[in-house]
């Protein structure tokens, strides 16, 4: 590599990093507890369940749907339904509702039912510690523009990445992999280690960078289907008014048409007409797979709100379903304890490799290019 | 540092990089595919970053 081109991508590196590093830490420090919110929450209370019936099934032992949202409407009176969810490994049920059809997120109030026995099993904590941490880690308070800015801070991240890995291989000329000279000087020491940690845990980063750039731009995303494949799905009913939340159809009803058009799938969750997940006209139900693999890949029935009638079913096009697998490949949630654990450590590492690049670039801040290009190239033996 | 004065090429000083890279994807998408055993293989192919740097903690140290 010629120390022309060794020069340009330190610019890069240098670049990138000194504008991205401020947030990358933020969403490292951030993202360590996060991994662990399902532990955390079930410390403050698990509830006890006396079935091992899934709310996602059909048949005896479970309430209607139709009944379930009854009970949530009556605790919310004036507002309308918005989202009912379903768990596949116990009886919980989720009712988001909210003041309109098109309410914003943060209108919206989730309550967790027991289907078995109708009984409300908790009302989603809102004030909670793990609930700030995940808004600052997700928009940082500020809504879709904090999102899309974080998005592109995990673009910047990508890159710096990628031009550390070609700033590698000069520095790497005449060092042994692993190497770690601590004795030599602390800059040495933390170049070394900087190189290391970021070269081993290159791929894990990427992985939930580009992921995490991903659920940054979740709303376009989405929008983008609705107008797109939805408006197609749904084409006759363009220019309908929308059906108003009084003359919504049975649910249960709505549900069964939907389950012939997917039989033998479990639902994850209904989106009612006019969210960001339906149409104005129509409960979108979306199933889950029934492998493993194609668990997360979601179908959406669309059922007709008004008559109870199936109107279309598609699978969701590859950049929904590429937005439905970044979400367990970023939170690190898809391989039980054992996994979490190496998602922290290596989240540490990366915390790591944000520190000591920034201690590099502070510690000489004042040093020309070229004797940080020769640092680079003789491997750290000639410091600035 | 007895290799001081040898210039690796970049096939050697990407080797080891590239299969760690490699069986790390292995383990990010292993428990995605499935349970149980899926799981097993995804925790012993995410491991082994961690424990590389372990091991140049303990070894590689001059």
């Amino acid at each position: 590599m010629t120390r022309t081109s060794i020069r340009a991508w330190y610019l890069v590196h240098k670049w990138t990093s000194i504008v991205c590093t401020a947030f990358l830490l933020m969403l490292c420090v951030t993202g360590l507890p996060l991994i662990f919110h399902d532990e955390i929450d079930a410390l403050t209370g698990e509830p006890q369940f006396a079935t091992t019936l899934a709310s996602s099934g059909e048949g005896p032992g479970l309430l209607p749907l139709d009944d379930m949202l009854d009970r949530a409407l009556a605790m919310r009176p004036g507002e309308v339904p918005l989202f009912m969810a379903f768990s596949n490994e116990n009886p919980v049920l989720t009712v988001t509702t909210g003041p309109r059809p098109d309410a914003a997120e943060a209108d919206m109030t989730l309550l967790l039912f027991d289907r078995s026995t109708g009984a409300l099993a908790g009302q989603a904590n809102e004030g909670g510690v793990m609930h700030f941490i995940l808004q600052l880690h997700t928009d940082m308070f500020l809504g879709l523009p904090g999102m899309l800015f974080l998005g592109v801070m995990g673009v910047l991240f990508v890159v710096a990445i990628a031009s550390g890995v070609v700033l590698y291989a000069p520095f790497m000329r005449k060092l042994g992999f692993g190497t770690l000279r601590t004795e030599r000087s602390r800059r040495v020491k933390w170049l070394d280690h900087h190189n290391l940690l970021g070269i081993v845990a290159l791929a894990w980063a990427v992985v939930v960078g580009l992921t995490g750039v991903i659920n940054a731009f979740a709303t376009p995303i989405v929008q983008a289907w609705q107008m797109g494949e939805l408006g197609e799905m749904t084409a006759a009913y363009a220019g309908r008014a929308a059906v108003a939340p009084a003359d919504y159809s049975s649910i249960d009803a709505a549900m069964a048409a939907a389950r012939k058009a997917r039989p033998g799938n479990n639902p994850q969750f209904i989106a009612f007409p006019g969210g960001a997940f339906s149409s104005a006209q129509h409960y979108a139900v979306f199933f889950q797979g029934d492998t493993p693999l194609t668990e997360k890949l979601l179908t959406p029935a669309l059922i007709d709100a008004a008559t109870g009638e199936l109107t279309d079913v598609r699978p969701l096009p590859w950049y929904m379903q590429a937005l439905l697998l970044s979400q367990p490949l970023h939170f690190g949630d898809y391989g039980g304890l054992p996994l979490k654990i190496l998602w922290a450590i290596l989240d540490l590492f990366t915390i790591l490799v944000l520190g000591s690049g920034l201690y590099l670039w502070l510690g000489k801040r004042r040093t020309p290019l070229s004797a940080r290009v020769r640092e680079v190239e003789s491997g750290g033996l000639v410091t600035p | 540092m007895k290799h001081a004065a040898l210039r690796r090429s970049n096939r050697a000083i990407f080797a080891v990089p590239l299969l760690i890279a490699v069986l790390s994807l292995i383990g990010l998408v292993s428990a995605l595919t499935g349970d149980g055993l899926r799981d097993v293989v995804s925790w012993l192919a995410l491991g082994v970053p961690v424990a590389v740097v372990g091991w140049a903690m303990r070894a590689r140290r001059s």
